[in-house]
């Protein structure tokens, strides 16, 4: 919870995070090290000096560290912690559904569990789906379309093998489809950015909400222009985030065309940590204003509802959250400060 | 002098440099030698030229990297001396795939065989020419349109009157030289009397489209903004220094100049 100088309380709902294990020991081959090493100057790249980690503690941090860093130094209320599985590089993985619910299932007020599947997979995508809902009752996914496997190079939300998917998620109530939609390792030159997939499977699965994550940069525009046609497409907002630091007026002009085009009521802050830690974008995006010029560009605003809708109000209605109960469910799970 | 003499050896190292300094990242759109990519240049005695050069990430897209050190060896290839070119890519996932494709003069597909698909090196290269006219378009035109100059006078500029003209700051004025030189390439030079403010297909712009334009350009620039400030930051961190001081210029390479022999 985070109290304005006010004394308004503002829900944070953090929508990506994770709990991974990249240490020396749990790599199984340079493309691990290199792999985490590139996350390490992406932590280093985009955050104020002052937050900067030791490489040892980026590797491997404990639960501990991440239930202090999100919910007792940090302002989050609820986080939803997302996998990535990289079984290739890491020998346990990086940081799978199973490697996240130990911390999840510590702090079950606190944490929203998403799992992961390839369709790829055919009829085990389908069983391991049925696994994920029995084992973890998930109501989210995150998806890597632009993966390689085999001969496959990538795949698409619209292809039949996903639609059987995305028909079982709807069955089982898993409504979340969160989309890795960037920087990818492989194929090699394949335009892993594009979006457009996204378009199909949202018109054919209303009941689904598509969140795209780092809002489709660096294709932005593709973005905005799908997400306008589909009501059901959500941009979330990991790695757009620390721009607020690193290039503030870049910020601005990126959430200026998000809220032209989307609205306030469909965007979805995220951290991704531990890339970056909650606690100073936060209070960096509570002290943010649009300048004047993009305001008067593009006719919109930066209140302090729109910053509540995307902190929090937002994330909490696609994941069925009652704000008001969660407080007293909170109240009631107090966390210690010397969690370890 | 001989081929061996030190000054000779430190002016064709300049000219290395020079012709260096015209290759550009396809998506940050800015010289290779000022974005600190460049490590360091070995001549060889048969008059090779080694270049060493390295990349924001291990994993920084393979057909970039190949596009890069193929350009990188067509521009220093144009130096009459120059017998051969080796780019040398280091600390990069795909390294040898790039550096023994480009020394053997393969393309692409062939270099990397089932780990590419279909789009060939050419046409990737003509789409990032086309983001960079239209990036360094935008900041021009946004430039005359802060100096209060009339979008119908905008549209009826020349190349040859948009050179001559004074803009008020320095970034402006190396932000006009950097689109004109991109326009000239559109029409192959020469053609000071065309418009100044085309599409990338050539088509001149009416003054009811200027608005337009600007929020299509906006859309350009935030894209490849996202990835060059990632970019930037990457490299930096990766190698833990700060920005690029810049690479030696040529007054470097001069007798008496701070990296002549000594």
């Amino acid at each position: 919870m985070y109290r304005t100088t006010s004394g308004e309380e503002i829900f944070i709902i953090d929508g990506h995070v994770h709990f991974w294990d990249a240490s020396p020991a749990n790599q199984r081959n340079i493309h691990g090290k290199q792999f985490i090493d590139c996350f390490f100057a992406y932590h280093n790249a985009l955050s104020p000096k002052e937050q900067h980690w030791p490489k040892a503690k980026f590797e491997k941090y404990d639960a501990a560290t991440m239930v202090r860093d999100l919910f007792i130094d940090g302002p989050v209320d609820v986080a939803i912690i997302q996998p990535t599985y990289l079984k290739d590089f890491y020998t346990n993985g990086f940081n799978t559904t199973g490697q996240n619910a130990v911390i999840a299932k510590q702090h079950p007020e606190r944490f929203i569990l998403n799992g992961a599947f390839d369709p790829r997979d055919g009829e085990l995508a389908l069983d391991y789906i049925h696994y994920l809902k029995e084992t973890f009752n998930i109501q989210g996914v995150k998806l890597y379309t632009a993966e390689w496997k085999g001969a496959s190079k990538g795949w698409k939300l619209n292809d039949a093998d996903a639609y059987r998917c995305f028909e079982l998620c709807d069955k089982l109530g898993i409504r979340n489809i969160h989309i890795h939609k960037g920087p990818t390792i492989t194929p090699l030159n394949k335009d892993a950015f594009d979006v457009s997939d996204v378009d199909y499977a949202a018109t054919d699965f209303q009941n689904l909400n598509f969140i795209v994550e780092h809002v489709g940069l660096p294709r932005l525009d593709d973005f905005c222009w799908i997400a306008v046609q589909e009501s059901n497409v959500y941009g979330g907002l990991a790695v757009a985030m620390p721009f607020i630091h690193a290039r503030p007026r870049y910020f601005a002009e990126v959430l200026g065309e998000l809220l032209f085009w989307l609205g306030p009521d469909k965007l979805l802050f995220a951290s991704d940590y531990a890339i970056w830690t909650p606690r100073w974008l936060v209070e960096k995006f509570l002290a943010f204003e649009l300048p004047d010029d993009i305001k008067k560009e593009r006719g919109v605003e930066l209140t302090l509802e729109t910053k509540k809708k995307i902190l929090g109000l937002n994330a909490a209605k696609l994941y069925g959250l009652n704000i008001e109960a969660k407080k007293k469910a909170l109240a009631k799970a107090p966390l210690k400060a010397a969690a370890d | 002098m001989s081929d061996r003499s030190p000054h000779r050896q430190e002016a064709r190292r300049a000219e290395v440099y020079a012709r260096l300094a015209t290759v550009t990242d396809p998506e940050l759109d800015e010289p290779l030698t000022e974005l600190g990519f460049v490590e360091d240049v070995t001549l060889g005695s048969d008059r090779t030229v080694a270049i060493g050069f390295r990349l924001p990430t291990y994993w920084c897209a393979a057909n970039f990297a190949f596009l890069m050190a193929d350009d990188m060896r067509r521009a220093v290839s144009t130096l009459p001396w120059v017998k051969s070119v080796r780019p040398e890519l280091r600390d990069h996932m795909y390294a040898d795939e790039v550096n023994r494709g480009v020394t053997q003069g393969l393309d692409f597909g062939a270099a990397f065989g089932d780990l590419a698909s279909d789009e060939p090196l050419d046409a990737l290269r003509a789409k990032f020419w086309r983001k960079s006219f239209e990036r360094r378009q935008e900041v021009v035109l946004a430039a005359l349109l802060a100096q209060s100059i009339e979008p119908a006078r905008i549209v009826t500029l020349t190349i040859g009157g948009l050179e001559s003209m004074q803009l008020s700051s320095p970034d402006w004025a190396r932000a006009k030289a950097r689109y004109v030189a991109r326009r000239h390439e559109l029409s192959d030079g020469g053609a000071y009397q065309a418009a100044a403010f085309v599409d990338a297909d050539g088509r001149p712009l009416a003054t009811n489209e200027l608005a337009a334009r600007m929020t299509a350009l906006r859309g350009v620039r935030l894209n490849m903004e996202f990835n060059s400030a990632l970019c930037r930051g990457l490299l930096a961190a990766r190698y833990q220094e700060g920005p690029p001081a810049g690479e030696p210029t040529l007054a470097d390479f001069m007798p008496g100049g701070a990296l002549a022999p000594r």
